[in-house]
């Protein structure tokens, strides 16, 4: 460990990609890793998306601001393991991250995540949406939306996937999904504009279905009595994941930084920002855990054992949506 | 390069004899492939910006179009898949919405034109009318969507006054997440854009033309169809190309309005280049892009051969 510290700050410099500062608490996770390490981040493409992440280390390889590492959907991950775009790495924590949340070889591993929910703010919604099916025959007209088009934006995609497990469907069959939100468009209560923080806060659609911790970085930041709960009929996780480019132009702090992440200090950053570490169940079981920031995260109905759909499973979904929500 | 160098220090030379003292540039003297060089000098720039992002993007699309995304190898399945189902409903659905967001605009941009041209120049209001058209056509994007969700949203601020005077847009069946609710915030700026682009069509109307006919006992309706409709038409038709070219273009608008629960071409390559949920996208959608450059260049050969009629008259 502390030959790569000194590797890593030979290098001096970290390039991140697609980091937005109040998504998953990233901001301070990067000014903590300057301020202790003292070395630099440059972050590029804030906004961006995973897809882009994948172009950027393709087009932008051999050169000095090529991405070290990203923070990828785990399709994406995969898609750049067939293209032999990532360098395997195991830190040292790498037996506390489940075996269906890594691939075995080492090349990705998923870093955190969070739970599909409704947020809504009290001020405007009176009957309280507890799961997708209230959604649906509850007095909702024009009020629902989720943050854009499934077939671009992952969160939007895991909505419909939370809302198939609500309908009969499984990680094999997202169909009833798209079939679900069909029906909430004939009930007249889904309102198809792209939900952001602004539609909820005028009031354009006061229920938005997003990911719990972007609710609370990004909504409840404006709306401040906003609730957030995870459905009861519908309870679907997903987990971004990490990996170093094979290419990566620092290649030491490059992995420092995977260190970082998976150090207590790191999970417990992602825990303060409203998302769910992968060695949550570790942190909590060894004590570590930032107990308050635990309490705080929205509970979990039903069973809590973590369940994720198959890279497989999840590339057939993405497909099924593609073809299928235009006719929503 | 010898002779450049060459070119370069010979000095500037008077020629002529007997007093007559004559300016000639150097350049003249210079051997022919020199003077040639020097002619288009000044169009590198030009060249050097089209081949960056025109030529090169377009060969990289072309490339990508027919690529297998995993192996690399030559394929055709990319453009197979981009006219077939879903994708071939998309090019169907963004043709509609393009000719319809061109069609209106350019009647009704036209209307707004001819008023304003009618109008005494230097007029007041004519320049407002001008100014804000060049502002209003260059507004779109998501912020325009959200100009348009805050105001006539289902709780926007438009939306609540006319229910507290007993008006429900909404449950007279106004939408703005579908194809006409998308078509109307279009209109936004292809109205003020064909007022810009016609205006100088308009201009060309002379006047002359308009007395001579009355002159000649032609009534207004008479002028219209055998001279100003006549001389106008082309100009009008490779406007409206523009504002199809314009409205087929668009992208972040109608993403931000419906969801991408529209099937339109743009929309589609966002999901599949750029998107979170496709992974392995990227050919596809570059056979998709090389659809809608092959539609553009189609347009762009109309265009052009209605521009060549219509300065026949307008010079």
């Amino acid at each position: 460990m502390s030959a790569l510290v000194a590797a890593a700050k030979k290098e001096g410099q970290l390039n991140v990609i697609t980091l937005p500062s109040n998504w998953a608490n990233y901001g301070t996770i990067m000014s903590d890793f300057k301020a202790k390490y003292g070395i630099s981040i440059t972050d590029a493409n804030p906004e961006g998306s995973s897809a882009q992440e994948l172009q950027a280390v393709t087009q932008l390889k051999g050169q000095s601001t090529a991405p070290d590492v990203v923070d990828v959907g785990g399709s994406f991950a995969a898609e750049g393991q067939q293209k032999g775009l990532w360098a395997p790495y195991e830190v040292q924590t790498w037996s506390d991250i489940p075996a269906a949340a890594k691939a075995s070889d080492g090349d990705y591993y998923a870093d955190y995540g969070g739970y599909v929910a409704i947020g809504y703010d009290p001020a405007k919604i009176k009957v309280a949406p507890t799961s997708f099916k209230s959604l649906l025959t509850g007095p909702y007209k024009n009020e629902v939306a989720i943050d854009g088009s499934p077939a671009q934006t992952g969160s939007a995609f895991a909505a419909v996937y939370a809302a198939a497990l609500s309908d009969g469907g499984s990680f094999a069959n997202i169909a009833p999904g798209i079939s679900y939100f069909k029906q909430l468009k004939a009930a007249g209560n889904f309102n198809p504009v792209e939900g952001t923080p602004a539609t909820v806060q005028s009031g354009e659609t006061p229920i938005l279905v997003w990911w719990d911790y972007l609710l609370n970085s990004e909504v409840k930041t404006v709306v401040k009595d906003l609730k957030i709960v995870i459905p009861t009929d519908g309870v679907y996780a997903g987990y971004y994941d990490q990996a170093i480019s094979a290419s990566a132009p620092d290649p030491a702090a490059a992995r420092l930084w995977e260190e970082f992440l998976y150090s207590t200090e790191g999970q417990n950053l992602f825990l303060e920002g409203s998302t769910r570490p992968i060695e949550l169940p570790a942190l909590v079981s060894n004590g570590a855990v930032n107990a308050a920031a635990n309490a705080a995260l929205p509970a979990v109905p039903g069973s809590s054992t973590l369940q994720l759909p198959t890279i497989a499973q999840q590339t057939t979904a993405g497909t099924v949506v593609d073809q299928q929500w235009p006719s929503v | 390069m010898p002779e450049t160098s060459a070119v370069a220090a010979a000095p500037e030379s008077l020629e002529g004899g007997s007093g007559v003292r004559r300016f000639v540039p150097s350049l003249a003297r210079a051997p022919k492939p020199v003077r040639v060089a020097a002619r288009y000098a000044a169009l590198l720039p030009f060249v050097a910006y089209v081949v960056y992002f025109l030529a090169v993007p377009l060969i990289v699309i072309i490339i990508g179009a027919f690529k297998n995304p995993t192996t690399g190898a030559f394929t055709t399945s990319n453009v197979s898949s981009a006219v077939h189902g879903v994708y071939l409903e998309g090019f169907r659905q963004s043709i509609t919405v393009s000719l319809i967001a061109a069609v209106i605009p350019g009647i009704f941009g036209l209307l707004i034109a001819y008023a304003i041209f009618t109008a005494k120049r230097g007029a007041f209001l004519r320049q407002i009318v001008i100014t804000i058209s060049g502002v209003f056509a260059n507004f779109g994007g998501v912020p325009l969507a959200f100009v348009f969700i805050a105001s006539v949203g289902s709780s926007a601020l438009v939306t609540t006054w006319l229910h507290d005077i007993g008006i429900n847009i909404y449950t007279l069946g106004f939408s703005l997440s579908n194809v006409t609710g998308m078509e109307l915030v279009y209109m936004y700026f292809q109205i003020p854009l064909m007022v810009l682009i016609i205006l100088p069509a308009l201009e060309g109307l002379r006047p002359a033309w308009r007395e001579a006919a009355e002159n000649l006992g032609a009534r207004s309706w008479q002028f219209w169809r055998y001279i100003g409709g006549p001389v106008l038409m082309p100009s009008f038709l490779s406007c409206v190309t523009l504002l199809f070219g314009s409205a087929f273009a668009a992208y972040a608008t109608a993403e931000a309005l419906t969801s991408g629960s529209i099937a339109l071409t743009s929309i589609q390559i966002g999901n599949l280049v750029s998107g979170n949920v496709l992974a392995n996208g990227t050919n596809l959608g570059e056979a998709l892009a090389l659809g809608m450059v092959v539609i553009i260049a189609i347009l762009m050969v109309f265009y052009l051969l209605m521009q060549r009629r219509a300065s026949k008259w307008l010079r």
